[in-house]
């Protein structure tokens, strides 16, 4: 999966209408959808297209959607 | 994953109580703001919940479905000779629930009676405790009883537990009959995962002091809970949930060499409908067979299971069904239940107020 295409499914999981709006830099905390339901979106993201089930600790010290995604695909 | 097998012993009949009040999510909105209600609804499917009363325990709604089941299957009270309460909403400290329930079930002082604490996966620990004692001895009933009053338990000022949890009590009668044929549990537990969902205080390890039931604000959105109230860190769990349920699912199946396709139905606990949905796709399983309580009764811990199979099932339990249970949480503990029905009566849902069914 292309980050581009990660982004678009980032952008679906957090319910951001136009994924445009976001980029790898993209500090997702600071998103106005950003929240604790939005928050198990990705975790069902990662689970489902990497197969990787991060722990909360690990997940807090990502802060950009580049990051989520250097996660998903470090292996 | 340890493995307990039973040969002929199963539920006989089943009844559930749950509260007469009715909670509403959408319009629960004393704290949260309607958009904030709507958007928890939308996510975890949960429209209503039943909540419990200042005069109703979880032992008294476990005591209106007893009372229930044995009325509608003329059940001889000399012949139950085996009461478990399950529960993490017990009346008191001490004594057990199960004993004062023995004196007002009116049950003879030659009762076996004991609790089990556990949780969310407690019913089909439960049903291996009694499907064991049932087998080794010459027991005429048992009478499994699980009740919660999750309600009482967190806090309405934490939007991260506030809608979610419910309140219900069952009563499930085993006997012994060879008609039942084969029964296989795999219970586990991970007690590193401890502080995922708990009550920090009001045991023995932060004891009930002035401090522990003050409302303090406990993260950046602004949430608010006491000690004494529960906690979930829900991200955790979900994470947990995903990873190990199929892999128990899948590890019981291969044990008994079975498919999903072998089972009429398949009863989740009740986490919500986002953990479960996600659960069914990921495992590709048929929503039909899937009985869901989600949306009129949401979480109610160990409840769940059985609340689930005594609303939805009844009718459909003629003659013989293969149900696969699976249930998790608190603890961490999870199980998997292979459990047969067979002609298993079941009763109408009752309701209770001030403590006694109406």
């Amino acid at each position: 999966m292309t980050i581009n295409k990660f982004i678009e499914k980032f952008a679906e999981a957090v319910e951001v209408e136009d994924a445009s709006t976001l980029s790898a830099n993209t500090e997702f905390r600071n998103l106005e959808e950003w929240s604790s339901l939005a928050y198990l979106s990705v975790i069902a993201l990662m689970d489902e297209e990497f197969d990787v089930q991060i722990e909360m600790e690990d997940f807090k010290k990502l802060k950009t959607i580049q990051e989520v995604f250097d996660a998903c695909t470090k292996e | 994953m340890a493995y307990i097998q039973y040969d002929g012993v199963g539920i006989t009949a089943m009844a559930a109580a749950v509260p007469k009040r009715v909670i509403v999510n959408r319009e629960y909105t004393e704290v949260f703001s309607k958009a904030e209600a709507d958007e928890i609804v939308d996510k975890t499917g949960i429209e209503q919940r039943r909540f419990a009363d200042e005069n109703t325990c979880s032992s008294d709604l476990c005591l209106a479905a007893a009372e229930k089941l044995i009325a509608d299957n003329s059940i001889d009270k000399e012949d139950i000779e085996l009461l478990v309460f399950i529960s993490q909403t017990p009346d008191y400290r001490m004594p057990a629930t199960s004993v004062t329930l023995q004196h007002r079930l009116g049950l003879p002082n030659k009762t076996i009676a004991f609790d089990i604490n556990l949780g969310c996966s407690a019913f089909i620990y439960g049903l291996s405790v009694v499907y064991g004692m049932m087998e080794r001895s010459n027991l005429k009933k048992a009478l499994l009883l699980d009740g919660e009053t999750r309600s009482k338990v967190y806090s309405p000022r934490d939007r991260r537990s506030a809608f979610l949890f419910g309140d219900g009590g069952v009563a499930a009668l085993i006997e012994r009959d060879p008609k039942f044929g084969k029964s296989t549990f795999s219970l586990n537990s991970d007690g590193s995962r401890a502080d995922l969902i708990m009550i920090p205080a009001g045991g023995y390890r932060k004891m009930s002091s002035a401090e522990t039931v003050v409302e303090k604000v406990v993260d950046e959105f602004g949430n608010m809970r006491s000690d004494e109230q529960g906690y979930m860190r829900g991200g955790d769990v979900f994470n947990f949930v995903i990873r190990e349920i199929p892999r128990d699912i899948k590890s019981t199946l291969a044990l008994t060499e079975k498919t999903v396709d072998d089972f009429d139905y398949v009863v989740f606990h009740q986490a919500n409908n986002f953990i479960n949905s996600y659960i069914m796709k990921k495992m590709k399983l048929d929503a039909a067979k899937i009985p869901s309580t989600i949306a009129k009764f949401g979480n109610t811990s160990s409840v769940s299971v059985p609340l689930t199979i005594v609303s939805e099932l009844k009718g459909k339990l003629d003659g013989k069904k293969d149900l696969l249970l699976s249930a998790f949480g608190v603890g961490m503990t999870w199980a998997t239940g292979i459990v047969p029905f067979v002609d298993c009566k079941i009763s109408e849902i009752v309701e209770v107020e001030n403590g006694k069914a109406v």
